[in-house]
């Protein structure tokens, strides 16, 4: 039975969790800098995440520069690209995605919609963002030390990725890479018990499980998932180091670099491999589920309508997370492992499509005799599915070891992630940003920037990945600075590089547009009032926009799910969790 | 309404593509055709599934937008229309798994006739290396590379000293023999790819690789590296060529033995060998 409101008969359970006020910051350091309030703490999460972000995005537009017009820029040299390569895709999935979805949007979102005053664990909450910015810095620190940073490609593959031939192998650049990551991880371990425990333990009255918006049950299995996975990488690069600092041999069999024979023997490549993608596989969902999560709401609030098949959703979010530890070599049927290991990674990469088809089929269900709203957040929402049903089914592709072995290693691959975990997932961050900014401000981003950036951002991106998967059928493989005219070309690539060049440089433009809309709005916006999108979960009930620490006079009792919206005989098209309304009149507030 | 016309475009404009696209795989040189029609398969079914998905949604974004006095129906869920999607999409995975199965289970069994070559890389070139007259490649390992034996046979194995060495990063292959590549590295890792065969493997210092095919016709293919090796990946190029078995065996006599070319290559260094 879904805990769904309308015919519920539930009586609310006593209040389990004690309704304790956290201390309030009086300094001004203790409340703008070293804040413990998890809204605040998000949003500092949220601007780190983004800085760094542009980063990345202006080493995407180098990279494209290079690709679509080899030979014009001589400042782009070979391991200048592929230094952009790798700082590009460690900041793009790790500090970028993982923070906002997890730091950003899982510390404002978790206590608000749970009806939680704050995190559990405020004080650790609080280091979770200092070292997750410390972490930023040492990554930062790497473009300025001798060598510059490290040009290993993100998956930083030993042996190359401590040799000389490989862009600051020899020197600091992947000393830091490495130090940054073990950082991100202590800081990640610190924010992700807080959302865990805080899920589980600080719900109020009447928030059951089956009752908690889509979005909390994305954050909280990704970060379930973050917790198990991300020591898998914490210990590879724990050895790597000690590899490249102390002469161990972890990952380094004998080797000979360019004549000269190494003290290095023993160790296994192919071992990074494995604890890499154990934690490389799950990290995909680590920042897919979140978005999941999001978009259910957002298509349900927008379309007024409740999410279809609530239960299943949720069974889909956890049996996702449970299988994505199981399929991880699917990334390596072509790295040398035993060969037979492709028959189980294959039908368990192919198993996990099924939940995943299930939660694109309930979001189009949703969108079926809804009453659709097609405003930012929702046409974001349209944005997801069709970048994430396209990239998803390139992964069956990539995922059928036997079709894999022509397309891995080629542009192909490049296409499919930046779709299925680039393209989509942003698409519902801009989308959640457009929807919480009212909550989080109490103004409306600006509409019309808001169309053209969503036009602009989802053709373009389109226009950038799908052609590109045509590059990689051709045969042309990634991590080329130039591939030149080989003859096995049925065409030639150049033209088709310089349009998704192009259109890379416009889409890239056009979040300068999205940064402008967001500080204009700030005090030009339209006045958003408590609930501009007339929504049913918890966040939207706070007695002040925005929230004020604590977020609660007192904490709320829940009724209902979070997707009572159009149920017949209700006074409005939608019905807030704390609504005591139900349809045979009995008034249940105690 | 603009977001309709969008999404159906995006279909047809996608279709359109991928049916005048000049960028298709190169045409194929071995015997992976099987390799080419799983993926055609593949690329039917998620096209049909896409255009349906995308279209159904702009049908819905169409009928059901918002207009004064709409309302959208109270429907949380409906058991038997999610039990029947599950079965069709696992139909449908199935459908595109199995023969998926079947074509890897040739893929990783090489035929008892396939002669071996051992591919040998390091950064950034290729070499190669033949059984000679023994049949018998000889051990090798990266703790003997030196001067005179750059792909590290070892020199106390009896079946190394005819090994044919094979340097310059050009090979020949014969017409329609099965082949196994033995793949090997002495630093980093490397991978042996020639989009013609549409076999490749990683190639990883401390074991070895293998993948095997059958060329079916002759002619030159180029040899890339698709596994990231430094700086100078893009560069690290090489060629196969295929000819008929005459040819083939006239290339194999001019090739040197492991013993010819360590005596060669002592004798071309003796004021480095003097100084040492």
């Amino acid at each position: 039975m879904v805990d769904r409101g309308s015919d519920d008969q539930m009586q609310l359970p006593p209040r389990e969790v004690a309704d304790v006020m956290p201390p309030h910051a009086h300094s001004w350091i203790g409340k703008y800098v070293f804040s413990q309030d998890a809204k605040y703490i998000a949003i500092q999460y949220s601007g780190t995440a983004v800085a760094i972000g542009l980063v990345a995005l202006v080493m995407s537009w180098l990279m494209r520069l290079q690709l679509g017009f080899p030979g014009t820029f001589d400042f782009i040299t070979a391991e200048a690209y592929y230094q952009f390569v790798t700082m590009h895709g460690m900041i793009m999935v790790i500090y970028l995605l993982t923070a906002i979805f997890l730091g950003g949007f899982g510390n404002y979102l978790i206590p608000l919609m749970v009806g939680a005053r704050d995190m559990v664990f405020p004080f650790v909450n609080m280091l979770s963002y200092w070292v997750y910015l410390l972490a930023v810095l040492v990554l930062v620190a790497s473009f300025f030390v001798p060598g510059g940073p490290t040009g290993a490609g993100w998956t930083l593959y030993p042996p190359q990725a401590v040799l000389s031939g490989t862009p600051g192998g020899a020197q600091s650049g992947i000393i830091l890479m490495l130090v940054s990551l073990i950082l991100f991880i202590i800081g990640f371990t610190m924010g992700g018990l807080n959302y865990a425990v805080t899920v589980l333990q600080a719900r109020t009255r009447g928030m059951t499980m089956m009752r908690l918006p889509l979005t909390v049950w994305g954050i909280f299995t990704a970060t379930v998932m973050a917790l198990l996975a991300f020591p898998a990488l914490f210990v590879a690069c724990v050895m790597m180091l000690f590899d490249r600092l102390l002469g161990t041999s972890f990952f380094m069999p004998t080797l000979v670099e360019l004549g000269e024979k190494l003290s290095y023997g023993g160790g296994s490549p192919i071992a990074f491999q494995h604890l890499f993608w154990f934690f490389g596989h799950p990290e995909v969902y680590i920042v897919a589920l979140p978005a999941f999560g999001i978009v259910s709401d957002l298509i349900a609030v927008h379309a007024r309508k409740n999410i279809f098949g609530y239960r299943m959703m949720v069974w889909a979010i956890v049996i996702i997370g449970a299988l994505s530890f199981i399929v991880w070599a699917h990334h390596m049927y072509v790295s040398g492992m035993h060969p037979w290991f492709g028959f189980f990674f294959a039908t368990t990469t192919l198993i996990i499509a099924i939940p995943t088809a299930i939660k694109v089929y309930n979001w189009v269900l949703t969108l079926w005799k809804g009453d659709i709203h097609l405003t930012i957040p929702m046409l974001f929402a349209l944005g997801f599915i069709v970048t994430f049903v396209n990239g998803g089914l390139t992964g069956l592709f990539l995922g059928n070891v036997v079709v894999d072995v022509p397309l891995s290693d080629t542009m192909f691959v490049v296409a499919h992630f930046h779709m299925v975990m680039g393209v989509a997932p942003i698409m519902v961050i801009f989308g959640a940003i457009y929807h919480w900014y009212p909550k989080i401000t109490g103004r409306m981003l600006n509409e019309a920037m808001g169309q053209i950036h969503f036009w602009v951002t989802f053709i373009g991106a389109y226009a950038v990945f799908f052609p590109m998967h045509y590059v990689g059928l051709v045969g042309v493989p990634r991590r080329y600075f130039e591939i030149g005219e080989p003859e096995f070309l049925t065409a030639p690539v150049d033209g088709l590089n310089a349009f998704i060049s192009s259109a890379a440089l416009i889409v890239g433009a056009v979040q300068v547009l999205f940064l402008f809309n967001i500080f204009w709005s700030l005090r030009r916006g339209r006045e958003a009032g408590g609930n501009p999108w007339r929504a049913a979960s918890l966040e939207w009930q706070t007695p002040e926009t925005p929230p004020r620490h604590g977020n609660w006079d007192e904490l709320p009792d829940v009724y209902r799910w979070a997707y009572d919206y159009s149920v017949p005989g209700a006074p409005e098209d939608y019905l807030a969790q704390n609504d005591p309304w139900f349809s045979d009149g009995e008034d249940r507030r105690l | 309404m603009l977001i309709v016309v969008a999404l159906v475009l995006i279909v047809l404009g996608s279709i359109a593509f991928h049916l005048l696209s000049p960028w298709w795989w190169t045409p194929i040189a071995s015997n992976w055709d099987y390799i080419d029609n799983t993926l055609v398969i593949t690329f039917w079914i998620t096209g049909a599934v896409f255009a349906a998905i995308v279209l159904f949604m702009a049908y819905c974004v169409l009928k059901f937008r918002h207009r004064p006095g709409h309302k959208a129906e109270f429907d949380p869920e409906n058991k038997r229309l999610e039990w029947w999607l599950t079965g069709v999409t696992a139909a449908g995975v199935a459908a595109m798994l199995v023969p998926g199965l079947f074509v890897w289970k040739q893929f990783v069994t090489v035929p008892e006739e396939a002669t071996e070559l051992e591919v040998f890389g390091q950064q950034w070139s290729w070499a190669y290396r033949l059984p000679g007259a023994d049949g018998v490649l000889g051990t090798a390992d990266a703790e003997w590379v030196n001067g005179e034996n750059p792909l590290g046979v070892n020199p106390h194995d009896r079946f190394g000293k005819d090994d044919l060495i094979i340097e310059g990063g050009e090979v020949y292959l014969p017409v329609d023999q099965p082949v196994k590549l033995l793949l090997r590295s002495i630093d980093v890792l490397h991978n042996f790819y020639v989009p013609e065969f549409r076999a490749k493997m990683d190639m990883v210092p401390g074991m070895v690789t293998y993948i095997w095919f059958t060329p079916t016709r002759t002619g030159d293919f180029e040899v890339l590296c698709a596994e990231y090796c430094g700086t100078a990946h893009p560069f690290m190029r090489g060629y196969v060529t295929v000819v008929e078995a005459e040819e083939y065996h006239e290339w194999l006599q001019e090739q040197l033995t492991f013993e010819e070319y360590a005596s060669n290559a002592r004798a071309a260094q003796p004021v480095q060998l003097a100084e040492n």
